[in-house]
């Protein structure tokens, strides 16, 4: 466009008087105030943006996104005993969702029993415990496993989670053939954002690389990671830090793999990724796309995969649950809308909407109801279905998409010579990053120089919180006590023992764990017996605290 | 006497791994001039109330989003009137509804916050309410 025409602009924009207010995007991105095209530069279409379906996949992994196949509409639910997490899924299957998403409560997710000393307080709070394979029977009745996808928040533990996932469906006769899911299964995250983890690295990447060649051969259309940026999100990142150490942390998954001896194409279209959307509507946009171009550039060129299935960044999206505010929870309903679009408008292959209440408790029924109708009215009022990438080729998404690329490869060359992603784990590298884009964030809230509605402007002084909040009684966490000692006394607990000497005895010689894992589920090994067991063999990691 | 530092204890007790909020605050007291031991994550009431009579501490913050406040808090403030910290303020943050508030006023914890509190009045709250050394 004509130079002299922006000149003439860009003098009448500084003559305008502007607001005295902070233009940067919410990561603390300086912002233009307009983007034109002589921003892109020598921008290719046909190099950086491709077709949907077609590298670099900017534009969507598959031809026909949304036209095809909606986005799953999949709630992260669990609370209480198993029985009560089964009643919410089948409200929500009868509601309209599409896909089931297990939340394990803390104990679980730190591979404890529910009668563990540290478990104490915590038994069905934040999900629903589950110590035994009884456990997920009671999880799943009366749900067909083999016609629901189902996803699975687990870590730490994930692979005897999964077995004794695999392990009832084996009891009502689904072939594993059939089955469809999601393990997350990233541990990586968990040293750098969330922080439940049991062994140090190199033992859970060993068993993350059992599980991918395990399901390879046994489990073909389960997703057997999803590598997660939406943890260190949560923990403070920004949005360029959230997408450069999740694919760091995908690079690092798939060096482990080949180090191991596994074929790319075995395991690599099975990988799948999970990001936020936060509430800086373009900017995480733009991170979406970025992450499918990054991700297939480096899958085609930096670790030669051949098979374009092998190329796609495929990702679950949730809304940001950081930015929801405990003050005027109502108000949660509108952000989690124009979350919900970004992630949408980014391209996701499913979504989970927060719900209203989310900074106070577990989701009500009702503000779980509302949640999941926003993304009904997202996918089937507001037209965002319709069209394929739509903000495609603004020049705004286009330069940010390009930025955020450009931060993201500073941020992997920074990896590489700090050694790779776990070196850099146990300098506390991602540890200190977070805490200083958390701390920085804080403190703009407090000087005013970024809002929250309701939190540091425009706030309803004293008002009395209206709305219902769902309580978990203390009696779950007798009754779960009660049955596990109740599942303890009905096995056989010779079984029980042989089976956990032999996978220990794998686990020091180096055989894939998952046969001896399912053999310890089926004869009802706890959680917490699992854990110890592999334990004595790979011993416990300690964090040092930096802050 | 010269007044010394205001010493404070963070810790995240039980099996929680949120830690942002911990963090943060942990920075904005060091940040304030205080002198902050953050014990980090897994922590049990009893090494907590251990550190703090170790550091003489004025001060015990805990940080809790996983539900299970009620049982550490009241844990840890006993354990601190047993180890004859009764007079160090305790105070902490997380997902704490209203009425478990009022509850926890009663134990003997102080001022909890919970999201969406400003990070300054956290740190005037811990300036104006820690107990100070008497020289």
């Amino acid at each position: 466009m004509s130079t002299k025409n922006r000149e003439l602009w860009e003098k009448r924009y500084e003559g305008s008087g502007l607001r005295d207010a902070d233009f940067t995007s919410l990561s603390g991105r300086p912002l233009q105030p307009l983007y034109a095209p002589e921003d892109l530069g020598e921008f290719d279409p046909d190099a950086r943006l491709g077709y949907p379906g077609d590298y670099p996949f900017t534009r969507g992994v598959h031809p026909s996104m949304y036209r095809g196949k909606m986005w799953t509409m999949r709630q992260f639910a669990g609370m209480g005993t198993p029985d009560q997490t089964n009643a919410r899924y089948r409200f929500l299957l009868d509601k309209g969702q599409t896909g089931l998403s297990v939340a394990f409560d803390n104990p679980t997710l730190y591979g404890r029993d529910s009668d563990h000393a540290l478990a104490a307080g915590e038994v069905g709070k934040t999900g629903v415990a589950v110590d035994t394979l009884a456990d997920m029977e009671r999880l799943f009745t009366g749900i067909p496993l083999d016609r629901v996808s189902t996803s699975m928040t687990i870590n730490a533990p994930a692979a005897w989670i999964f077995a004794m996932f695999l392990a009832n469906a084996e009891k009502r006769g689904i072939g594993f053939g059939a089955l469809r899911g999601t393990l997350q299964n990233d541990i990586l995250k968990e040293y750098i954002a969330q922080k439940e983890w049991i062994f140090p690295p190199e033992p859970h990447l060993r068993l993350i690389t059992d599980l991918m060649a395990f399901c390879a051969a046994e489990v073909p259309q389960w997703n057997t990671i999803s590598i997660s940026g939406y943890h260190i999100r949560e923990a403070g990142s920004t949005a360029a830090q959230e997408l450069a150490f999740t694919l760091a942390d995908g690079f690092c998954y798939i060096e482990h793999a080949l180090a191991a001896g596994l074929d790319i194409e075995d395991f690599a279209p099975r990988l799948s990724f999970f990001f936020n959307a936060h509430l800086d509507f373009f900017e995480e946009i733009a991170k979406l796309r970025a992450a499918r171009r990054i991700w297939a550039r480096a899958m085609r060129e930096r670790y030669g995969a051949k098979n374009p299935r092998s190329w796609l960044c495929r990702f679950h999206v949730q809304t940001a649950g950081c930015s929801l505010t405990a003050q005027q929870p109502e108000i949660n309903i509108v952000r989690t809308a124009l979350e919900a679009l970004a992630g949408v408008l980014g391209g996701c292959q499913s979504l989970h909407t927060n719900s209203m209440d989310e900074a106070l408790a577990l989701p009500s029924e009702k503000a779980v109801e509302i949640a999941l109708r926003t993304q009904q009215i997202i996918a089937y009022e507001s037209g965002a279905a319709n069209v394929i990438d739509p903000l495609g080729g603004s020049y705004y998404i286009e330069k940010l998409t390009n930025d955020l690329e450009a931060e993201a490869e500073r941020y992997f060359r920074k990896i590489d010579e700090l050694g790779g992603v776990v070196k850099a784990i146990e300098q506390g590298f991602f540890q200190r990053e977070i805490t200083r884009s958390a701390y920085e964030y804080q403190m703009a809230l407090s000087r005013k120089k970024k809002f929250h509605v309701g939190v540091n402007e425009f706030v309803n002084p004293g008002q009395a919180l209206e709305i219902p909040l769902l309580e978990i009684d203390e009696a779950v966490e007798r009754d779960q006590i009660a049955f596990l000692r109740r599942t303890k006394a009905e096995r056989d607990n010779g079984a029980v023992r042989d089976g956990l000497n032999a996978l220990k005895r794998a686990a020091a010689e180096g055989r894939n764990l998952m046969p001896p894992l399912l053999d310890c589920a089926r004869r009802y090994a706890t959680l917490g017996e699992t854990s110890d067991a592999l334990t004595e063999v790979f011993g416990e990691y300690r964090e040092q605290p930096f802050y | 006497m010269a007044e010394r530092r205001i010493k404070v204890i963070i810790a995240k007790p039980g099996l929680d791994g949120h830690d942002r909020g911990a963090k943060v605050v942990a920075r904005a007291l060091v940040e304030a001039g205080m002198e902050v031991v953050y014990l980090g994550l897994q922590q049990t009431p009893e090494a907590i109330v251990r550190a703090a009579v170790e550091e003489d501490a004025d001060v015990i913050g805990l940080s809790i989003l996983s539900g299970a406040h009620m049982s550490n808090f009241r844990r840890v403030r006993e354990l601190m009137e047993t180890a004859g910290l009764g007079d160090r303020l305790l105070t902490g943050g997380g997902i704490i509804p209203t009425k478990d508030q009022e509850r926890l006023k009663e134990m003997g914890v102080a001022k909890v916050f919970g999201p969406g509190d400003d990070l300054m009045e956290i740190v005037e709250y811990i300036r104006l309410n820690a107990r100070r050394a008497s020289g």
